[in-house]
Order: C-alpha cells, then sequence, then structure tokens
C-alpha cells in the first residue's frame, strides 16, 4: 500500500509539475532564459475573445472551369487558322461544353487530327449539320472538372494566404472547408475590418488587352459589337469633386497577356505626385511584354484589373526591361493595397462571403472579464458549499477540483492541442466545474451510505469508490458522447465549447477519482487518521 | 450533513400517474407555443441576416437607432442590453450586399449621433446558404448525440432504460425548446450547445438511477421492479439533488454575470437542469417500468 502510494503521490507531483509549466506562459511575460529554451506558448484566445475577423468565401470554382472553357476557345480558334480549317463560329454552350461549326462538313477529320488531340481534356460528344454550319459539340471531361474546382480551391487558399500573411496578425489561418468553402480567421485584428475584407475577396485578375480603335463605341453599346471584341469601362473619380465619370472602351476579347508573371509590385509617387503601380515581371512575362509591345507599336494597350480598365497607353515603342506601371487617381491606402493584391497573386475564381464575423477588442476584453469572473464565481460557490456539506472531504474534493481547473488550462495549451480558448470555452470550464464535483458527491454519498450500514471506515472507503466507479465512467462517457457532435461545428466557438468540455471531463476522471483517493489513502495510512470527516 | 434523511421512501413510482399527468401538461404547454407564439426565433446562426452590436457613451432610445438606420433597411430591429449602453441591431441581409456593411452603419449612427459617440463591437453576417448548413448540422449534431446514447444506454444497460433515457431527453429538449418560444428568446448556436450540455447532464441523472436499479437487481432477486425503482431512486435523491444544485450554481453565475448572449444560454441550461431532474425520476423510470410488460428487464 505504502509503495502504491509514494507512485500515485509521484505521478500527481509530476502532473502538477508539467501541468505549471505548461500553463506559465499564459500568466504573464516569461523570462528571457524560458523564451529561449522552454515551451513557450500562451494560451490562444478565440475571436470572440481577442477581437478579430472570421469569413468563410466561397470560391466559385464553377467560373473558373467557364474560364477553362473560354480559354480553350481562343486555342481551338487559333489552332484551327493555323491547320486552315474554315469555320463559321466557336461558342460555348454551356459552362463545361462548347459547340464548332465548320464550314465543310469534310474538314471533320482533320478538326480531329489537328485540334481535338491538342484540347486534351475535351472529348467530342456529337457531330452533325446544323443551320450554323457543321456543329462539333465539345465537353469537359467531368474528372477534369472536378480537377479543375479542387486546384481553384487549393489556389484560392494560397492567394489568400499570401494576402493575409501581410496583415501583421500573429496567427492567421486560412483552411478549406467541404468541398468549396474556405475559412479566415484573423485574430487579433484590430482595425480597418471592411479594407481587409476587400483585400481578401478581391479576385485580382491583371489582363492586357488591344483597344479596337476602328470599332464604334456607341455603336457597340447599343449592340452592334463587332467581332471578338466587348466593352469595358474606366472608372474615374475626381479626387475634388468626388465626381465620377465612366468611359467606355471597346477591346479585343483576346488576352494577350496576365498578371501571373508579375515578381514585385510596389506604390509609388510619380513625377506628378500621384500614385502609381510599378510592377516588375519574370524573364517569361518580361519577353512575352517585350513581343507584344513590339508587335503592337502606335496601338493602345489596356491594363484590365477584374474587368475595370486602368489606363489605356499608346504603345509608344518596344518596351524590354521587364516592368510596367499602373495609372489611376489612387489614394496612396487604394495603391498600397491593390500592390499588395498584385504581389500575393489573383485568385483563379471570384470568391462569395457566406459568412462574417467580426469582433472588437473592447468586447474581446469584456468578454474575458465576464468569463474569468464567472469560473471563479462558480468555483468560490462550489468550494463554499462542498467545505460546508462534506467537511474535510469536501476540501479534499475542492483541491481535486483546483487542479481540475490547472489542468484543463495546461491540456488546452499544450504544444500538442493548442487549443483556441472562446467564451462559449470558458462557459463549458464553468460547467465542468458544476459536473466535476458530481463524480466525488456520487463516491462521498456512497461512502455515507456505507458508514451508515455499520462499515468500518476504511471498508466504507474502499467500497465508496468501487461501487461508485463504473458510474462514474458512465456518467462521463454519456457526456463525452452528447458533446462530441459539437466538434463538426467547424471553428467556431461552439467547438471551443465542446472541446473544453471534453478536457474537462477526462481530467476529472484523474482528478475526481484518482487524486481524492490517494489524498484519502494518505490521510489514512500515512497519518493513521480513524475517523472520516464527511 | 445530510439533504436527505436516510432510508427516507417517497413512493415515487407508486405516485407515477400524478407525474404523467404533469408530464403531459408541461409537454402540452410547450409545444402549444408552436401554433399560439409561432415558431421559436431563430438567430441570426441560422436565419441569415446581420447582428450588430453597438455601444454608446451617451445615452439614446432604441427608436432614435431604428429611425438613424431606417435608410439601410425598414427590417430591423434594436435591442438594448442590460445593463449597459450597448443594443444589438438585427437585420436582414440588404439587398445589395453586405460591402462595407459596418462602414455603413457606423456612418448613418455617426451622422445621427454624432461622430466618436458609438462604437461598433461586433459584427455577425450571416449568408442564407451557411445559415441553412448550420440548422442541418444542428439537428444532425442532436440527432447523432440522442442515437449514440442509446447505444451505449443498451449497450451498458438494457434496451428499456436506453429508451427510457432517451425519451427523457427528448421530453428536456421539447421543454427548452418551449420556453424560448414562449419568452421569444433568441435560439441561437450557443442554444444549440446548451441543449446537448442539457443532454449529456440529463443522461448522468438516469444513469445513476440505472446504475442503482442494476446493482439491485442482483441483491433483492424476488422484489418486484417497481419496489427496486423506488428504492433506487432513493438511495440516490441526495447525490440527484446536491448534484442538480452544485451545477445550478454554476450556471447562476453566468445568469448573474452574463450579457444577454450567456444570460440565454445560462436560461436554458437553468431550465434544461430542472426539468432534466424531474425527467430523470419521473419520466425515464416510469418508461422502463412500463415496459416491463413487453420487454421484461433481464434479472438475476
Amino acid at each position: 500500500m505504502m509503495q502504491s502510494l509514494q507512485w500515485r503521490g509521484a505521478l500527481i507531483a509530476v502532473v502538477l509539475v508539467v501541468s505549471l509549466f505548461f500553463v506559465y506562459p499564459s500568466l504573464g511575460p516569461v523570462p528571457a532564459f524560458w523564451e529561449k529554451y522552454l515551451p513557450n506558448s500562451p494560451v490562444r484566445l478565440g475571436l470572440d475573445l481577442q477581437g478579430g475577423l472570421y469569413l468563410t468565401l466561397e470560391v466559385q470554382s464553377d467560373l473558373a472551369v467557364e474560364a477553362l472553357t473560354d480559354q480553350t476557345i481562343s486555342e481551338a480558334s487559333s489552332l484551327m487558322k493555323e491547320a486552315r480549317i474554315r469555320y463559321n463560329d466557336v461558342v460555348r454552350t454551356s459552362p463545361t461544353a462548347l459547340s464548332v461549326y465548320l464550314k465543310e462538313p469534310e474538314q471533320e477529320p482533320l478538326f480531329d487530327e489537328k485540334v481535338l488531340d491538342k484540347l486534351h481534356s475535351f472529348k467530342k460528344i456529337s457531330s452533325a449539320p446544323s443551320d450554323k454550319g457543321f456543329e462539333i459539340q465539345l465537353e469537359l471531361d467531368p474528372k477534369t472538372v472536378e480537377s479543375v474546382k479542387q486546384r481553384a480551391v487549393k489556389q484560392a487558399v494560397d492567394t489568400i494566404r499570401n494576402r493575409v500573411d501581410q496583415f501583421g496578425v500573429a496567427e492567421p489561418d486560412v483552411v478549406v472547408q467541404g468541398t468549396d468553402r474556405i475559412v479566415v480567421q484573423l485574430p487579433g485584428l484590430r482595425e480597418d475590418i471592411d479594407r481587409a475584407i476587400d483585400l481578401i475577396k478581391r479576385t485580382a485578375r491583371l489582363e492586357f488587352k488591344l483597344v479596337d480603335e476602328k470599332g464604334d463605341v456607341a455603336a457597340a453599346e447599343k449592340g452592334d459589337m463587332p467581332p471578338g471584341d466587348e466593352i469595358l469601362y474606366q472608372i474615374n473619380r475626381n479626387p475634388r469633386t468626388g465626381m465620377v465619370t465612366k468611359t467606355p472602351f471597346l477591346v479585343k476579347k483576346q488576352i494577350l497577356m496576365t498578371g501571373d508573371v508579375i515578381t514585385d509590385a510596389k506604390p509609388q509617387p510619380d513625377r506628378g505626385g500621384r500614385m502609381i503601380i510599378h510592377m516588375d515581371f519574370n524573364s517569361v512575362g518580361a519577353q512575352q511584354f517585350e513581343r507584344i509591345t513590339g508587335e503592337h507599336v502606335r496601338e493602345r494597350l489596356a491594363i484590365i484589373l477584374d474587368n475595370r480598365i486602368y489606363s489605356a497607353p499608346v504603345i509608344k515603342d518596344r518596351i524590354s526591361g521587364g516592368s510596367a506601371i499602373i495609372e489611376g487617381a489612387f489614394t496612396p491606402e487604394e495603391a498600397h493595397d491593390l500592390a499588395l493584391v498584385l504581389r500575393a497573386g489573383s485568385l483563379p475564381a471570384p470568391v462569395k462571403i457566406l459568412e462574417n464575423r467580426s469582433v472588437g477588442p473592447s468586447l474581446g476584453e469584456d468578454s474575458i472579464r465576464l468569463g474569468r469572473n464567472a469560473v471563479v464565481l462558480s468555483m468560490l460557490l462550489i468550494f463554499i458549499g462542498m467545505a460546508i456539506y462534506y467537511k474535510w472531504s469536501g476540501m479534499v474534493a475542492n483541491i481535486a477540483l483546483a487542479m481540475n481547473l490547472l489542468l484543463i488550462f495546461a491540456v488546452m495549451v499544450s504544444p500538442f492541442l493548442r487549443a483556441t480558448l472562446t467564451l462559449p470555452g470558458l462557459a463549458g470550464v464553468a460547467l465542468t466545474i458544476g459536473m466535476a464535483i458530481d463524480a466525488n458527491v456520487l463516491i462521498f454519498e456512497r461512502m455515507k451510505e456505507e458508514l451508515r450500514a455499520g462499515k468500518s471506515t476504511r471498508a466504507a472507503l474502499d467500497a465508496g469508490y468501487n461501487k461508485a466507479f463504473l458510474t462514474i465512467i458512465d456518467t462521463h462517457m454519456t457526456n463525452i458522447l452528447a458533446a462530441l457532435p459539437l466538434i463538426q461545428f467547424g471553428t467556431g466557438p461552439i467547438k471551443g465549447f465542446a472541446i473544453t468540455l471534453c478536457i474537462g471531463l477526462m481530467v476529472s476522471l484523474f482528478t475526481a477519482y484518482f487524486v481524492t483517493r490517494t489524498i484519502f489513502d494518505y490521510a489514512f495510512h500515512a497519518k493513521q487518521i480513524k475517523r472520516l470527516s464527511i | 450533513m445530510e439533504l436527505i434523511r436516510p432510508n427516507t421512501k417517497i413512493d415515487f413510482m407508486g405516485n407515477r400517474h400524478y407525474a404523467y399527468a404533469f408530464t403531459a401538461i408541461m409537454l402540452v404547454l410547450a409545444l402549444a407555443s408552436i401554433p399560439i407564439k409561432g415558431h421559436v426565433r431563430l438567430g441570426v446562426d441560422f436565419s441569415g441576416g446581420a447582428m450588430i452590436q453597438v455601444k454608446f457613451n451617451k445615452t439614446v432610445d432604441v427608436d432614435h437607432i431604428r429611425k438613424g438606420l431606417e435608410p439601410l433597411s425598414e427590417n430591423l430591429t434594436v435591442q438594448k442590453l442590460l445593463g449597459s449602453e450597448e443594443f444589438v441591431i438585427r437585420m436582414e441581409l440588404p439587398e445589395e450586399g453586405t460591402d462595407k456593411l459596418s462602414q455603413r452603419v457606423q456612418g448613418l449612427l455617426d451622422k445621427e449621433f454624432g461622430k466618436g459617440n458609438s462604437e461598433i463591437r461586433s459584427v455577425e453576417i450571416v449568408g442564407p446558404k451557411v445559415g441553412k448548413d448550420l440548422q442541418t448540422s444542428a439537428i444532425w449534431a442532436t440527432i447523432i448525440a440522442l442515437a449514440m446514447l442509446l447505444v451505449y444506454m443498451a449497450f451498458r444497460f438494457t434496451f428499456t432504460m436506453g429508451l427510457g433515457a432517451v425519451f427523457c431527453l427528448v421530453h428536456d429538449i421539447v421543454i427548452v425548446y418551449g420556453f424560448f418560444v414562449w419568452t421569444g428568446k433568441e435560439f441561437n448556436l450557443t442554444i444549440v450547445a446548451a441543449m446537448l450540455t442539457i443532454i449529456g447532464y440529463d443522461i448522468n441523472d438516469t444513469i445513476v438511477v440505472c446504475d442503482r436499479v442494476r446493482e439491485n437487481l442482483k441483491i433483492m432477486k424476488k422484489a418486484p421492479l417497481i419496489d427496486i425503482f423506488n428504492i433506487s431512486i432513493n438511495q440516490t435523491l441526495s447525490r440527484t439533488l446536491l448534484t442538480s444544485f452544485g451545477t445550478l450554481i454554476s450556471v447562476l453565475a453566468f445568469l448573474i454575470l452574463g450579457t444577454s448572449v450567456l444570460q440565454d444560454f445560462a436560461w436554458a441550461l437553468l431550465i434544461g437542469i430542472i426539468f432534466g431532474t424531474y425527467s430523470s425520476i419521473f419520466v425515464a423510470s416510469p418508461v422502463v417500468l412500463e415496459l416491463d410488460r413487453v420487454l421484461p428487464v433481464k434479472r438475476g
């Protein structure tokens, strides 16, 4: 018995020391040597406690598929031109399908060989004469559709991660949820939350297209669109009057170059003191840009971001060196944000905000105070209640309860789990306090019964613990079972509640049963106590 | 000290018919809330919409805020939080989208009350899709919890005890739901968490009784089941009440200190614990007893 007491005591001591070790950094600043050599992970506060931003985005990955189909249309057109296949039109019939209208049905074998073979992800589903020509229907195979969607989501996560990394919050978190949703959490983001949202959800797709100067803009606006053209607008705001003007431009649909080649983008003032954005291209981009500008001297090149024209300068000469600028009447903030998104890369498809929760820091501080007070108050009331009702045995239970609280926090901040403490999580802690005493109440009531039945103190103690053991296991198990389904609620506060509750319950098995038993055994064996104060 | 005198012999099961009447009345009252008051008021978590919490540094009244924000949405409600100049504004999602919603709200408040007099403390915008998803998850979470508990009880105890326990949990959920409909309190994700806590908590009471029944079945082989239930409930009564008090104390801490969100959470727990304690004695055990004719509890 003495031996078993020794190792039990040692185990409890070790657990205590390890817990204190984990919890210590959460209590205040740690000394220098600690920071250097020892685990230093203060408690991670949820968004509701420290303020911040929580977003659920939906990647409109259908649009990424659509973009692939559109891209294939221009690819097919140029392949047909190369192979001298005469055609009337190529149109997209659905997000995943397109139709080619050949002038001569006899060219179908040539089409199959020279064009279809090179469009790997498209399959021919039918070919038949129609009034627009000989129609060949092509469709994206479902596997490619899936992989394009998946890639779009993954790429969106990477891009958003790049962007939020520049916000300067301590632990930004960007994760995929389900198939096409992304959850962005920025704990500790304090100001300019709307601006942050803007930065995150901006598609930031930069494109260079040629302005069609021969076409008639006014006629095109009325619906008489020259083939292969589209209308895009330049939106200017007069900084003094705030007047917004919208200038239409007729541009060729073909994309000459995209922003994928940007290696760096910086806001800069130009000679007149207005903000511009200076971009550097990688070597591929530099070559591309040189070729484009060389081929289209004296034409106008439209610089388009998210389908809005920022500027359309006339190309004066071939531009080598791999850099370009975007002009526009930017405020310094706009220029800074624009440069940031250009650096971080574009989203493969637009995103939609499904859920947006933000908490200001002052509310977080109030919530911490409230949660802490509630935990302390319920702890205090239960301490007093237990001490009055169960006397010294109640004090033993109280020791276990205090240890329970310490262990919950230790497990939560431990490097293995690094769980987040939320306001419902604090409620979970307070509830665990209420429930943890249940185990002791069960044991103590049982001991009282056995004492009344005339058993010796020692026998009553054993019987109390032994008979209550299975019941305690059952009650803890069922509580955990009831809390488990809550963990599926993603990353929100409810998950925090479920996690603290589960941790609390597991810990209470150790403290309310094992620790109290050890204390009682110690009192009876080492201290030779004869009477149970209960 | 003793809360319940030893050898207390209350004839719980003999009087179970009164309990049936009471249970029936309470369930009817809870369910009657739906045709009378309509369904429970869903929070933005479930219904979708926007919820904005604003703090003022001067005294303002609810109607004034509502008038100030009229350009944003005609269909908005403003609620004052107890004990401070804080308000919760709820609205449907504006048609023009939620872009810069908090900036727009702040702008309107500044215009109405002067710059620097109000501070937006939190914004929650939940799209209808997410709201629907959360509703589904909440319902599934509850069903899965109940199913797992039924299986666990059937495995550890008997199938009828599992049924009794689940029936008693459903009873508790209905009562709490009815309470929320009657009081017009908002039903949100936090309340679902409270519901599942109540489930976990109430099944404890049932387990403690069932455990004792199982033990007593071995000792008193000849005694009728009804006596065994009575004895078991009496034997565990002080524990049942003590733990209920203990947990109620924790809940009370939140009722006293909490802001509206946590107060509603605490209210759900308070009602759940009170009725849960009742139902573990007067609902779960009678179910096993009544079912004994069809599905007898194995003895020996």
